[in-house]
């Protein structure tokens, strides 16, 4: 492989890694706050793209569409928060992966309802639809590297807002002891509230600016459910920092595997899981 | 983890009496002569199948308080090691093939336990579910095992003896019982294995895994135990599928599978193992019924398994447990 293809390849597997960053994200944080296992997690980035389509084929725009689609999604997750969430933090996991598998069938089906069982595609936003030439046949997208560039700000914004702002601070004195931060008068329910729609926020966000390079079609929420569980399970639940670490991990095992040993590459991210939990059973960055 | 709600080990008669209806209704079914062309003993063939398969997931999650996301891939590996087994141009004797194909998925389970069982809660429904994948993915992207299209086998296992062929198990009929015989075994097996020593180390370590430690139990060995038999057993129906069906594809093994057995587990009530059957047979009968209905069976399906959750923590056993136990203490 010579540098320039290696250099493709990392920058493909950085993008993967940090889109595959934000779903981890909201899944590892949903859990290290509320304790709920969201196994419904995946639908929300299926929702993601399924409205960009939806509202690029309206506004003609992605901006627009990544700006409407979030506050969307924003209020979904809220109203799914104080429907039905909210009353299931002190049930027992096994309730709560029943529950969040009951939705995956109500939403897949609700998009079908809405939007149909098709194949779409979402165009590259014409201003981004170039690429660097990095050698005399090989170039590499625009819109690919813009994208990891959202990425890296979102994670940088989550970094902030959970680090260095005051809600962010009551954020974490929720998850260490729900009982002593409601005691001093921090409204726990209205957190809850707030970190459930950022989750589902974010998802969503990975789910628009995915849209573009993969195609949207139905059960797409599937697949990345189960590569975020590993990323969540390799960073150890509950930290945001180890999902970092983890996605991309993730991210460079699983598209060195494709270019380098394709006939076990749909393995290869397990199996550096399983490698992983036998040093440290608990993830890499336990809490 | 917290442990799971309330048990119901002991059956209350109402209960047994339930079992005990439902077994002589599915040895007199075949008896019926209503059922042309014979779908319903097919369809309830199934059906008991997924009871045995279902049972075999309770060991771990009603008995011990592990809730395995990936147990279908035990169920799955038996289904393709009969498939291999079979050659394309005559049946395999089953007294072989089945025990191969059970010990495979057992192997498979053993291997596998030894990574997840040193994990908890959470973490352990995850990891199962991860290593699922693993062996989804094996199947799935490589042709030599078949692939993404899945693999047909020609002839159901043959089950004569030094020449004996009583039983012909191509035989719909002749399926079913041998089905029927199968399901009673494990769960009688299992209700004798949940009143052993055995079983109750391991209902101890759903309810307090430190304190039977602490009792000097070695908790690990315990559960990696029961996590192998768990295997096997689900192995037993994953080889009566693959048998019945004659077709196996990775979608068998897939998270999809995992989830509704323990969907099924939980309806019908857990740690008891009439719960499972009970759970498998009403989660299908609920699917097939949703099915008939409307083209959009996935919205009503997904609203019944929320409305379970919310309301019936303890299934259906649980709701028959409460209504007999108001009627006895009623003056």
């Amino acid at each position: 492989m010579d540098f320039a293809n290696l250099l493709i390849q990392l920058l493909n597997s950085l993008q993967y890694g940090l889109l595959l960053f934000m779903l981890a994200a909201g899944l590892t944080l949903i859990f290290g706050i509320m304790g709920v296992v969201n196994l419904a997690h995946g639908s929300f980035y299926m929702l993601g793209a399924y409205l960009a389509w939806f509202l690029v084929g309206q506004f003609n725009s992605l901006v627009v569409a990544i700006v409407l689609g979030t506050m969307l999604a924003v209020v979904f997750g809220w109203l799914l928060e104080w429907l039905l969430f909210r009353h299931f933090y002190k049930r027992d996991h096994l309730d709560q992966v029943l529950l969040t598998f009951g939705l995956i069938y109500i939403f897949e089906e609700m998009r079908s309802i809405l939007w149909g069982d098709d194949v779409h595609s979402v165009p590259v936003p014409e201003m981004l639809n170039w690429s660097i030439p990095l050698t005399d046949n090989l170039s590499y997208p625009v819109y690919r590297l813009v994208m990891s560039g959202v990425c890296v700000a979102l994670a940088l914004g989550l970094y902030l807002l959970i680090s260095k702002t005051r809600l962010g601070m009551k954020i974490r004195a929720g998850a260490f002891n729900r009982e002593m931060t409601e005691s001093l008068g921090i409204n726990i329910r209205l957190i809850h509230g707030v970190v459930f729609a950022l989750g589902v926020a974010l998802a969503a966000i990975a789910g628009m600016i995915a849209a573009p390079i993969s195609s949207v079609y139905p059960g797409m929420g599937s697949s990345v459910l189960i590569m975020c569980f590993v990323v969540v399970v390799i960073g150890g639940i509950g930290s945001v920092r180890g999902a970092l670490v983890a996605a991309l991990l993730v991210g460079l095992v699983d598209t060195f595997g494709k270019v380098l040993v394709p006939q076990i590459a749909g393995m290869a991210v397990y199996m550096l899981m399983a490698l992983v939990l036998l040093y440290k059973p608990e993830g890499l960055f336990k809490q | 983890m917290s442990a799971p709600t309330a048990q119901l080990e002991r059956l209350p008669r109402s209960i047994q009496f339930i079992l005990w209806l439902g077994a002589i209704a599915l040895a007199a079914f075949p008896l019926i002569p209503l059922d042309g062309g014979g779908f319903y003993l097919q369809m309830l063939s199934q059906m008991m199948i997924l009871a045995i398969f279902a049972m075999s997931l309770d060991l771990l999650q009603g008995v011990t308080g592990l809730v395995s996301l990936g147990h279908a891939a035990y169920f799955g590996l038996a289904g393709y090691a009969l498939a291999f087994l079979t050659p394309a141009d005559a049946p395999i004797s089953l007294w072989w093939s089945l025990p191969v194909s059970v010990l495979g998925a057992a192997l498979a389970a053993l291997v596998i336990g030894f990574f997840v069982v040193r994990t908890h809660g959470i973490y352990f429904i995850m990891v199962t579910m991860a290593f699922a994948q693993m062996v989804f993915f094996l199947f799935f992207d490589n042709k030599v095992l078949g692939g993404s299209d899945g693999i047909y086998i020609n002839f159901r296992p043959d089950a004569s003896l030094f020449g004996w062929t009583g039983i012909d198990l191509e035989n719909k009929t002749t399926f079913y019982y041998f089905t029927l015989l199968l399901l009673v075994l494990v769960y009688a097996f299992l209700r004798r294995l949940l009143f052993s020593p055995f079983g109750r180390v391991l209902a101890g370590i759903r309810v307090n895994e430190h304190r039977m430690r602490a009792v000097g139990y070695g908790t690990f060995g315990h559960k990696l135990a029961a996590f192998t038999l768990a295997g096997a057993l689900a192995g037993v129906a994953g080889f009566l599928w693959a048998a019945q069906t004659g077709f196996m594809n990775p979608e068998l093994m897939g998270f999809h599978m995992s989830a509704h057995a323990i969907m099924m587990v939980i309806l019908g009530g857990m740690g008891n193992f009439a719960g499972a059957i009970v759970g498998a047979f009403a989660f299908e009968y609920v699917m097939h019924f949703f099915k008939d209905l409307t083209k959009h069976w996935q919205l009503l399906m997904g609203s019944f398994i929320v409305l379970v959750v919310v309301f019936a923590p303890r299934g259906l056993l649980g709701l028959v447990e409460r209504f007999s136990k108001k009627r006895e203490t009623a003056p």
